[in-house]
């Protein structure tokens, strides 16, 4: 007697070629009212739509940010020289020479009190103009150690990185980042020509593979120390040996900013300390922000765990799948409840109709199965349009916004079943109110 | 004509609550149908005919006696052997045609088959067939509200019949219509009846009436006069 019907009481009901009249029904009764349905419809085409664009928003962000910390290098902790905050003293000098930053001495210090440092390797960056000929690029020169492509997760697209000996004799060679390499040599091949810096020559050893496409558009903010690393990568760069650069370029840098120069006194610029194993970086990284500190008066330097970043983004994605489940939970409960809403008026509509069904025949679930049919058709149309959408959509911001957008394959899934859930849940209370109708009521029924 | 009844109701009675308003419409019924039988019933509006033969279709229960319908006592059934009997041993016919709109006439004629689990081929054969025999086989593809009144009824009439039923349930089936096709319906009847059909049909016109076999008189929800006519013709 129950309006409900049981799994094999709704086998029975639904042979494959009843539930394909059913199905045929469905669509037929709902085209009776194409404008309702359609707009019935929409509120779970945006829903599943939706859910499955900001997750594929959400997972392209993240994955950009991941990528770049990840090539960071998780046992490496990276020490920064920070210009620090200007004195209103300072900025009206215009010939004062600013001194900050990380120096050598730090360098030995930290690796003479932490046993368990693996590789430290120092760096200074300088900005300047490289040149080839007539052509020009506005570069970072990163003076570092023969280890940094290692470090750093660099990959060689040809050539070599500089040896050791390279290093120590502050020999004039250079390797290309793949942007400047493809400004400076737009035509022939870098390797073995060679590039102007300042007033010397440097013979091209190497260049630098370019980094995936979802890297370089980057443009999602993450905060601290993430987004320094991003604009650094960015930017074409050019690497020459540590003494190269401190012999050629000194410490002293000029920098034109508008109007004045500004000169600053930086010994390193970048530091990357390497240990052992993952375990250690936290308390390591720890130990050498006491070193700095008790040195450092001013606050010229910042250590950047990538580690802890790659951690807090993980948080912040988990933050975010949450956030996302509840605006697609809330949007598929809006949606469901437009179908109940909709089935319910439909159910009072059709009294008659079922009031027919009955006297002609029909048992209370054949009226259940049939309008729980007519409701999972609507969401489920809803979910395939919704998943066509939202698969276009990510696709449409990758290419006219330039964002890096990934569609995991369990999201479509995930949306389409659920929208198909929610047309069986919020489609069984109006499906029983129809069964449950007294015949000779409904027949009454004008 | 056998002797055992094909419907017989023993005392039944049918009691409506609105509220604190309680309607008797049925005060103790007792009537038998034998099979092949022709039998209108008439009486003065709100006398208890639809409540009646909305009892005998198995549509309502009563609220107290018996109804063995096949000798079988409905009393005992659940609501889907309710709805087995409706689909499976009875034909309806309403005063309004009760056609489902959105179906076409041979969709309408066949819907009884479907929930009898006919597949849809068998079902579209019998049911063409049946609209050929009512006169309708060139609006198989028509809808509803494309029909005239007197058609619409005569697709009600194939529907009624696409099961083969026991027994033909008909509720002012001519009430809707102007005399002609009210004349053409009763024709379809009076064949029905020619070819054996046991037809039960509530009416207000003396006329149709007298063209059935027997006449049941309900008055204030008891049997005032079951009488047998002269056959006619
Ligand atoms: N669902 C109901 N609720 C309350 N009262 C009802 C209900 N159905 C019928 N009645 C009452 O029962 C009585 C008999 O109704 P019924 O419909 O059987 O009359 P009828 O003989 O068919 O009348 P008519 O010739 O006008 O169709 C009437 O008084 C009616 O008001
Ligand atoms: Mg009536």
């Amino acid at each position: 007697m129950s309006a409900l019907p049981s799994a094999r009481q709704l086998y029975r009901a639904l042979t494959p070629a009843r539930l394909k009249r059913t199905v045929q029904l469905g669509f037929k009764s709902l085209w009776v009212h194409r404008l309702r349905s359609l707009l019935t419809v929409l509120g779970i085409v945006f829903g599943v739509c939706s859910v499955i664009a900001m997750l594929a928003v959400g997972e392209g962000a993240s994955y950009e940010a991941q990528e770049q910390i990840r090539r960071l290098g998780s046992t490496n902790i990276i020490l920064q020289s920070l210009k620090p905050l200007e004195d209103e003293s300072i900025s009206r000098e215009q010939s004062h020479v600013l001194e900050y930053g990380l120096t050598y001495k730090d360098m030995t210090r930290i690796a003479a009190s932490i046993p368990g440092i693996r590789l430290m390797m120092p760096g200074r960056i300088i900005q300047t103009f490289v040149w080839n000929g007539p052509y020009r690029v506005d570069a970072e020169i990163m003076g570092t150690l023969p280890f940094f492509p290692e470090i750093r997760g660099l990959r060689l697209a040809s050539g070599r990185f500089f040896s050791d000996i390279e290093t120590e004799t502050a020999a004039n060679v250079c390797i290309l980042g793949a942007a400047a390499a493809e400004r400076l040599f737009p035509i022939d091949a870098p390797v073995g020509r060679s590039v102007r810096i300042g007033s010397d020559y440097y013979r091209v050893v190497g260049v630098i593979e370019a980094e995936s496409a979802a890297s370089m558009g980057g443009a999602t903010a993450s905060g601290n120390g993430a987004g320094d690393a991003r604009q650094a990568v960015a930017r074409p760069r050019v690497y020459i040996p540590l003494g190269a650069a401190k012999a050629r370029f000194g410490e002293v840098l000029m920098k034109r900013s508008a109007g004045s120069f500004e000169a600053e006194r930086v010994q390193l610029h970048e530091a990357t300390v390497q240990v052992a194993s993952v375990e250690d970086v936290e308390e390591t990284a720890r130990i050498i922000g006491d070193i700095l500190r008790e040195t450092h008066k001013k606050r010229d330097y910042a250590v950047i765990v990538p580690l802890e970043l790659l951690r807090q983004a993980e948080q912040t994605k988990r933050i975010f799948n949450v956030v996302l489940g509840a605006i697609a939970a809330i949007s598929l409960l809006v949606g469901g409840i437009g179908i109940m809403n909709i089935m319910l008026a439909s159910v009072t509509e059709r009294t008659r109709e079922i009031g027919i069904r009955r006297a002609l025949g029909a048992r209370k679930r054949d009226i259940t199965v049939q309008f729980l049919v007519e409701t999972v058709i609507l969401s489920g149309a809803g979910g395939i349009i919704g998943v066509a959408l939202g698969v276009v959509i990510p696709f449409l911001i990758t290419v006219f916004a330039g964002m890096q957008t990934i569609i995991t394959p369990w999201a479509p899934l995930v949306a389409f079943s659920i929208s198909g859930l929610v047309g069986v849940v919020f489609g069984i209370y109006p499906a029983r109110r129809a069964a449950n109708m007294d015949p000779v009521e409904a027949l009454r029924h004008e | 004509m056998s002797d055992a009844p094909l419907a017989a109701l023993r005392d039944v009675r049918k009691t409506y609550f609105m509220g604190a308003v309680q309607v008797d419409a049925l005060r103790g019924v007792d009537i038998a149908f034998h099979r092949g039988e022709y039998v209108s019933i008439m009486g003065p509006s709100g006398c208890g005919k639809s409540t009646l033969l909305n009892v005998l279709g198995c549509l309502d229960r009563p609220s107290a006696g018996a109804y063995f319908l096949d000798g079988e006592d409905v009393a005992g059934l659940t609501d889907d052997d309710l709805s087995e009997i409706r689909g499976g041993r009875l034909g309806f016919v309403f005063q309004s045609y009760n056609l489902i709109q959105q179906l076409s006439v041979l969709e309408n004629i066949v819907v009884p088959l479907y929930y009898q689990g006919v597949s849809e081929r068998r079902a579209h054969a019998i049911g063409a067939e049946l609209a050929e025999r009512v006169g309708l086989s060139d609006r198989l593809r028509h809808r509803p509200f494309e029909l005239s009144g007197g058609q619409q009824q005569r697709v009600a009439i194939a529907r009624a019949l696409v099961n083969d039923p026991l027994l033909i349930l008909a509720d002012e089936p001519t009430g809707n219509l102007d005399s002609k096709s009210g004349a053409e319906i009763m024709q379809l009847f009076d064949d029905l009846h020619g070819q054996g059909k046991t037809i039960i049909m509530v009416t207000h016109d003396a006329s149709i009436g007298a063209r059935s076999d027997r006449t049941v008189r309900l008055r204030d929800g008891v049997v005032e006069e079951d009488t047998r006519n002269e056959r006619v013709a």
